[in-house]
């Protein structure tokens, strides 16, 4: 994944400053609490919701299971239909493609409608390295971008941003990228929005070169699918002469009608809408209108090593509605920042190891991120047994030892000797509650839990003991 | 009717008075209670911090300690989760099927909404995660404490979201823990309900750590406690 993301701190201590800040906490609490109850609303409404669920899993899992011959059957449709297609194994390979094929067309700026898959592979840097400038045109995406920031939120990268703080960013940024805001710029919605398309307008007119993700890949028709709200995904999917589009392999379907299952629940599952503003679906190219050559760059990424692992491939079902996000207690306080990774939440808790690897200091904790309250698991609509996963990767960083857990390991141990001696356990109870009145509140070792709570008072007997003396 | 007692590590260590209450709640509904002395730990710790191999001891040794009951009690919902939900996963699909949480078995076996008690304090009812979710106890806590005379019962704002605990969660991301928990706490507080009662004393553990360190009048208290209490002798 990004470079951005190297050298990420672990979770816990990332999430310590989102915890304490209290602006973020106010922002992302208001936030996500707005888009779960809507949400609720737009889900309950459909009486087949079980259903439609259960489809998108099957589908998924599927398509999934038969994934080279579907991915082979795009190609070929793709192909058919005047596109050219090149596959990538990882985000470098993929970044020097495009970056190849931006400068074969000679032109060294782009327009980007908000795309994931090239967030993944830090496109939009490997670009500049190449004396390419990459534009982002959705609002969030935008603002992000302007504020030399990063994303916090897969559907709603500026969550963590409030009306005031986007107009600070516009009002000092806008000029350098390019139209700067209007004079007196207010942080009314709508004056914030107008600022957007105008300044946004200026690089849909200019831009030859287009670069997309896509939502679904159609392997029947080799069609690509971008759900939208904003039409700026329209504006860069037809205006430029040249459109490349980075995708990921788990993301074809095998035909339209499954596309019928997921144009109903991706909507109400991400914006609580019971259809998205604007589905873009382009087949190739065409001689009258749009772009006059197309690209698809097939990003595998560790997308394969994931599918390989049993437990941890239902992770690659992710439609990427960010439901999950929006119910989970622990993102709500620490954010989208502590995930170190594109995918944050409880679904960037389960993707982001797998993707790559479970080595760095953040990789190893994200499994851990997780008070296991499967809220998130609840709310999938393709039934991603989210708190089952992390519980598998749990086991493989335990497996894998390393720094951290030794302790840890042998402490479970001893604890796991004392609880396979009945015998040993009543002792221990018996000297703990026999000496408790010397037992200081906050012994040393403990703070973890006592800086901001009291331990358990110890009691004057077990109920081992209360049953020996009073049912025996 | 005879039932065994699944106390808990977590009770037979910390919270006695919650095995003694869902004893004499059991036997004042006519049920003789067993202990099986040769139970210790359901294995739930090790298993959701990863150690699967350390679990399989204790799922071996809490399947054996119970060969031979028709019922399985268990006063809290996580480790009810742990028996029913993952014990499969290690081979064992015997004792799920006999097991039942404090409140599945009051209102699903015995059929019972009124067990007799007395409580005349205002209540407010925290859902665990692992009972609400896993075991899907839905609204039986809460119609057991409707029955209770003398209670009053307030709801909790934002009841279903999670208290923070979590297991091994409490520790390795203690901030994040401790703002869930003092977010509950905070809701609770709302209600000015005296007691934030639950049907797992883990979480009530964090919970009610986190008002003890506050000086909050309120207090935590796992649903037997409440249910044991009686006009002839009551709890508070």
């Amino acid at each position: 994944m990004s470079g951005t993301y190297l050298g990420m701190p672990s979770f816990p201590k990332a999430a310590k400053d989102a915890v304490h800040n209290v602006t973020l906490r106010a922002n992302l609490r208001h936030a996500t609490h707005t888009i779960r109850d809507k949400r609720a609303k737009a889900v309950a409404e459909l009486e087949d919701w079980a259903l439609l669920r259960e489809a998108g899993k099957q589908i998924k899992d599927h398509t999934l299971r038969h994934l080279d011959r579907y991915l082979e059957q795009l190609e070929s449709a793709v192909t058919a239909a005047g596109g050219t297609v090149h596959w990538a194994a990882d985000a470098e390979e993929a970044n020097r493609i495009v970056a190849d094929l931006v400068k074969a067309t000679g032109e060294s700026e782009v327009v980007k409608v908000k795309s994931m898959a090239t967030q993944e592979i830090g496109l939009n840097e490997a670009l500049k390295a190449e004396g390419i400038s990459a534009y982002e045109t959705d609002l969030a995406e935008l603002i992000v971008q302007l504020g030399d920031d990063r994303p916090s939120h897969i559907l709603v990268p500026a969550i963590h941003r409030n009306r005031a703080e986007i107009r600070d960013i516009f009002e000092r940024k806008m000029g350098s990228w390019g139209r700067p805001a209007p004079d007196g710029l207010s942080d009314s919605p709508a004056e914030l929005a107008e600022a957007a398309r105008l300044h946004l307008r200026e690089k849909f007119l200019r831009a030859k070169v287009g670069i997309s993700g896509a939502n679904f890949m159609v392997a029947e028709t080799g069609t690509l699918v971008v759900f939208e709200s904003e039409g700026n995904g329209r504006m860069c999917l037809t205006l430029p002469e040249t459109l490349i589009s980075v995708v990921g392999i788990e993301k074809v379907v095998p035909g339209w009608r499954d596309l019928e299952v997921f144009l109903q629940t991706l909507p109400r599952s991400s914006t609580a809408e019971r259809m998205n503003p604007y589905t873009s679906m382009w087949t190739g190219t065409a001689d009258a209108d749009g772009p006059r050559t197309f690209h698809l760059v097939l990003l595998d990424n560790g997308r394969t090593g994931t599918l390989a692992d049993e437990v941890g491939r239902q992770a690659l079902r992710c439609i990427r509605c960010s439901a999950c996000l929006n119910v989970c207690p622990v993102y709500e306080r620490a954010g989208g920042h502590a995930y170190g990774s594109v995918y944050p939440g409880p679904i960037g808790a389960i993707l982001s190891p797998q993707l790559r690897g479970i080595q760095s200091e953040i990789d190893v904790s994200l499994p851990y991120a997780s008070s296991l309250c499967g809220a998130c698991y609840e709310v999938c609509p393709v039934a991603i047994d989210i708190p089952e996963v992390l519980l598998h990767l749990r086991e493989k960083v335990v497996d894998q030892g390393g720094k951290g857990h030794r302790l840890e390991k042998t402490a479970i141990k001893a604890a796991g000797w004392i609880l396979d001696h009945p015998a040993a356990l009543a002792a221990v109870e018996k000297t703990a509650s026999g000496t408790r009145g010397l037992h200081p509140g906050r012994p040393p070792g403990a703070g973890a839990w006592t800086a901001d709570r009291e331990l358990p008072e110890l009691p004057a007997q077990s109920f081992r003991d209360w049953w020996k003396k009073n049912r025996t | 009717m005879r039932v065994a007692l699944f106390v808990t590590c977590v009770n037979d260590a910390l919270y006695p008075a919650t095995g003694i209450a869902t004893v004499r709640l059991l036997e004042r509904l006519g049920v003789v209670v067993d202990f099986p002395a040769a139970q210790t730990c359901c294995g739930q710790p090790q298993f959701n911090t990863g150690y699967r191999r350390e679990t399989v001891p204790l799922v071996r040794r809490t399947a054996r300690a119970f060969e031979g009951y028709e019922y399985v009690v268990i006063p809290s919902g996580s480790c009810a989760a742990m028996v029913r939900e993952h014990y499969p996963k290690f081979g064992e699909t015997a004792l799920p099927a006999r097991t039942y949480e404090l409140t599945e078995f009051l209102v699903d076996v015995l059929g019972v909404t009124d067990v007799g008690a007395y409580f005349p304090h205002t209540v407010t009812y925290h859902p665990s995660c692992h009972g609400l979710r896993s075991l899907g106890l839905g609204e039986r806590p809460r119609r057991l404490l409707e029955a209770v005379k003398g209670l009053e019962l307030r709801e909790l704002p934002g009841a279903e979201e999670c208290c923070g605990f979590g297991g091994t969660f409490a520790v390795k991301n203690s901030d994040v823990s401790a703002a869930m928990g003092q977010d509950k706490v905070r809701g609770a507080a709302s209600t000015g309900a005296d007691v934030l009662c639950g049907a797992d004393n883990s979480c009530l553990m964090h919970i009610g750590g986190i008002l003890r360190r506050q000086d909050a009048p309120q207090r935590a208290l796992h649903i037997a406690d409440i249910l044991a209490s009686t006009e002839e002798e009551p709890l508070l």
